[in-house]
């Protein structure tokens, strides 16, 4: 039998906080972190709103422990700051990971040091002001970072599958220790906000003036954010020799490609069906016992109505909550998938479901509607929680009462 | 953990897109970097398909093509693809072109294909292919990292067939910018200072293949083990790593009967000549990066070559560090390579 995999750490960074207690009391007390932009240089200041982390790269490097002359990326930034939260909540420290417990690392990011890169191109062709950011391009280099600090030296990967790909992350370090290869591995993602993606999504047309309004019927797109969110996964045996606090369980994950569009997704959310059936077929539980989807949602037109059709398909007619916290993070991209697996974590272990802000009218096309506002003393057994992204990558992971 | 390799298709520096040959026209490798030999896309890819798709996403999508062909297989259970950078020149276009244009005017085509996950999402949709789709973007052990998901792949569900795909590519702009970091200087660990040239040589290239548990007469070889470990303390620690990697599949180095090299020149360097010579003696010493240049995803080039040779039991001259005799028949090949001594990689391919 593979171990179970257990999650004992958690630790992340967004618009909405810098740590999890001030994550926790944003998501309580509705507080969004989407507003216009201030440290992005980009000629959309002042149109489009964003989910920004309101502190420079200096700033952050600070926080990090770090300073500007370690050359680190916003980037790595956030992942350091967003894993060291993790590593400690887990009660682990530095040396530790090395005693006779096998630890890895797999990470996630789509656009790596972009945040430099697109500061710094002109420079990298005509100079040598900017080399070290050359070097920092590579999605691999947050990750190796991280490892770094903390002395992970037995496994070590990066994962990019757009949108979905911290879910995928968390999917592949949870099939690791299941496999045997290691037995410890801190999962998660990180993505700066860059004037790339910004405009990349600008040129979609999928980007919302106002903040996103997911699975609203008058829904306008998506707003972009920033931010890191890792976990600390071990198997079920380490986790209890070592009498760490057991947050949940990973009991359930599915990777499927909706192989119909490389931007939209299929009419009726084929791909998201499929995962969200495959995971819970792996959990071995039922429809039915699942309490709170924390949706993909981005507000774009396309996936709400999409998602909302693939999950009536699965749970119709008792749709358990639903609701999508972008409206409190922005897309953030890579992020997306770890930080919204944290949200799952929290609301099972502080027995709550977090709202779908900025909901007003349901889709004419669906049957329910997601959760207005914060619903407290909820029992939470199992939650799924939905990634899915660019190339029609859908990925859902399961995340149940331990 | 094993997966029987049952169809290849490469898109290299060489000419390998036919699989009914192999090496036998050598072209040298070439400054300041190899590109690779394509086919006519149109033999593959609908024109009006080619006419928006990005240079490695076309080598990406017909290197697929030609070993789903011949694997036999036309809808695998998983797609896994390993890359350093994904579609660079589509990356660096949407970049240019917003720098340029100071953020406006921009085209989606593509920012939609910079994401790094586009050529197996790609394949999907080409395939119809609802299945397990991963994308590993960790520079010299991305494709290392895809291999080791499809061998958990195939032990979760043994029944499956999967695609697995290592690919890169080299731009003109991106050796300009990395030629000037200083990224292509020989590392102070390279020997070599004043023999050879002090550059390497960039290259770039597409290999997929499809893997399975079945065992077949037409199988090239099976892949039976893949480690990675990342800036090794000294050459101990390799030594250890390479001996324990080798012991964990029940081998020892004596079984290795041929070692394919990751060095950057027929000279090498003190950690490749050190591994070389406390470890691999006896075994048929070759190298492979003069046939397709220094790149992300090299190592799924070493792995076509491997699976070749030990398919067809014949060792190409051109891999040969010097003249040793063939021991017959080749069983086991072991894959080293490293970057920089940074990425370390270790890939075993055994005879079917």
């Amino acid at each position: 039998m593979p171990p179970r995999v257990v999650v004992t750490g958690i630790g992340i960074i967004s618009s909405i906080g810098q740590n999890i207690p001030e994550t926790l009391q944003s998501l309580k007390s509705s507080k969004s972190g989407i507003g216009p932009i201030t440290n992005l240089n980009t000629i959309h200041k002042g149109t489009i709103p964003v989910a920004e982390i309101k502190l420079s790269d200096e700033e952050l490097a600070e926080l990090a422990g770090f300073t500007d002359k370690d050359y680190l990326t916003r980037t790595s930034l956030l992942g350091i700051i967003a894993a060291k939260e993790a590593f400690n909540s887990a009660g682990l420290e530095i040396e530790s990971t090395y005693q006779g417990v096998k630890t890895g690392i797999v990470s996630a990011t789509t656009v790596g040091g972009m945040d430099k890169t697109e500061n710094y191109y002109y420079d990298f062709l005509s100079n040598n002001k900017y080399t070290h950011y050359v070097y920092t391009h590579d999605c691999g280099h947050s990750t190796e970072k991280i490892a770094e600090l903390f002395g992970i030296k037995d496994y070590m990967t990066t994962v990019s599958t757009a949108c979905s790909s911290s879910a995928n992350a968390i999917m592949f370090a949870t099939r690791l220790i299941k496999n045997g290869i290691v037995d410890r591995v801190i999962a998660g993602g990180t993505d700066a906000l860059s004037k790339f993606t910004l405009n990349g999504f600008n040129t979609l047309k999928i980007l919302d003036s106002n903040p996103c309004q997911p699975f609203d019927n008058n829904r306008m797109g998506l707003n972009l954010g920033e931010g890191a969110g890792y976990l600390i996964l071990e198997s079920e045996e380490i986790a209890r020799k070592n009498k760490s606090k057991i947050l949940c369980e990973v009991s359930g994950y599915a990777n499927t490609n909706d192989a119909y569009h490389q931007t939209a997704s299929s009419p009726d959310g084929f791909g998201a069906y499929l995962a969200m059936k495959q995971a819970i077929e792996i959990s071995g539980i039922h429809a039915e016992d699942i309490d709170y989807i924390n949706a993909h949602g981005t507000g774009t037109d396309n996936n709400d109505l999409t998602e909302g059709i693939a999950i009536e398909k699965i749970f119709a007619p008792a749709v358990p909550k639903v609701s999508s916290t972008k409206p409190f993070t922005g897309h953030t991209l890579a992020a997306a998938g770890s930080i919204e697996a944290i949200f799952s974590v929290l609301a099972i272990a502080n027995r709550m479901v977090f709202p779908n802000l900025n909901f007003k009218e349901k889709i004419g096309e669906l049957s329910f509607e997601p959760v207005r506002n914060l619903i407290e003393n909820i029992e939470i057994n199992h939650a799924l929680s939905n990634s899915f992204g660019f190339g029609g990558n859908d990925t859902s992971l399961i995340l149940s009462k331990y | 953990m094993e997966a029987y390799i049952k169809g290849i298709g490469n898109i290299s520096p060489q000419r390998t897109f036919d699989n009914s040959t192999f090496l036998e026209e050598i072209i040298e490798s070439a400054r300041p970097f190899m590109t690779c030999i394509e086919p006519n896309y149109k033999e593959f890819i609908e024109p009006i398909q080619l006419r928006r798709m990005g240079r490695i996403l076309k080598m990406g999508v017909t290197a697929s093509r030609i070993c789903l062909k011949d694997a036999g297989i036309e809808l695998p259970d998983a797609i896994i693809a390993g890359t350093g950078l994904g579609l660079l020149q589509d990356t660096e276009k949407f970049l240019t072109s917003m720098l340029n244009n100071d953020e406006k005017f921009l085209n989606p085509t593509s920012f939609i294909q910079s994401t790094h996950n586009t050529v197996g999402a790609h394949i999907a949709v080409m395939l119809k292919c609802n299945k397990y789709n991963y994308t590993f973007v960790h520079s010299n052990i991305s494709f290392e990292s895809a291999i080791l998901d499809s061998l958990m792949q195939l032990k979760e569900n043994p029944d499956s067939n999967i695609l697995l795909g290592g690919l890169d590519e080299m731009t003109d702009q991106h050796y300009q910018i990395t030629e000037r970091a200083g990224f292509w200087e020989k590392s102070q660990n390279a020997i070599s200072k004043g023999k050879g040239h002090s550059k390497i040589i960039p290259g770039e290239g597409a290999s997929f293949f499809v893997l399975s548990k079945k065992q077949s007469k037409t199988n090239y070889a099976r892949f039976s083990g893949v480690n990675t470990f990342y800036k090794p303390e000294n050459t101990n620690e390799i030594i250890n790593r390479i001996n324990k990697f080798l012991e964990s599949n029940n081998l020892s180095v004596n079984d290795i009967d041929l070692i394919l090299l990751g060095q950057q020149d027929q000279f090498g360097d003190e950690i490749f000549n050190g591994v070389r010579e406390k470890l691999f003696q006896e075994s048929i010493q070759t190298w492979y990066k003069h046939l397709c240049g220094e790149y992300n995803t090299s190592t799924a080039f070493a792995s076509w070559l491997a699976a070749n040779i030990l398919k067809r039991q014949v060792i190409p001259e051109i891999i040969k560090m010097k003249k040793q005799n063939k021991k017959i028949p080749l069983k086991n090949i072991l894959i080293y390579n490293h970057f920089r001594n940074i990425y370390h990689s270790l890939i075993l391919l055994s005879a079917c």
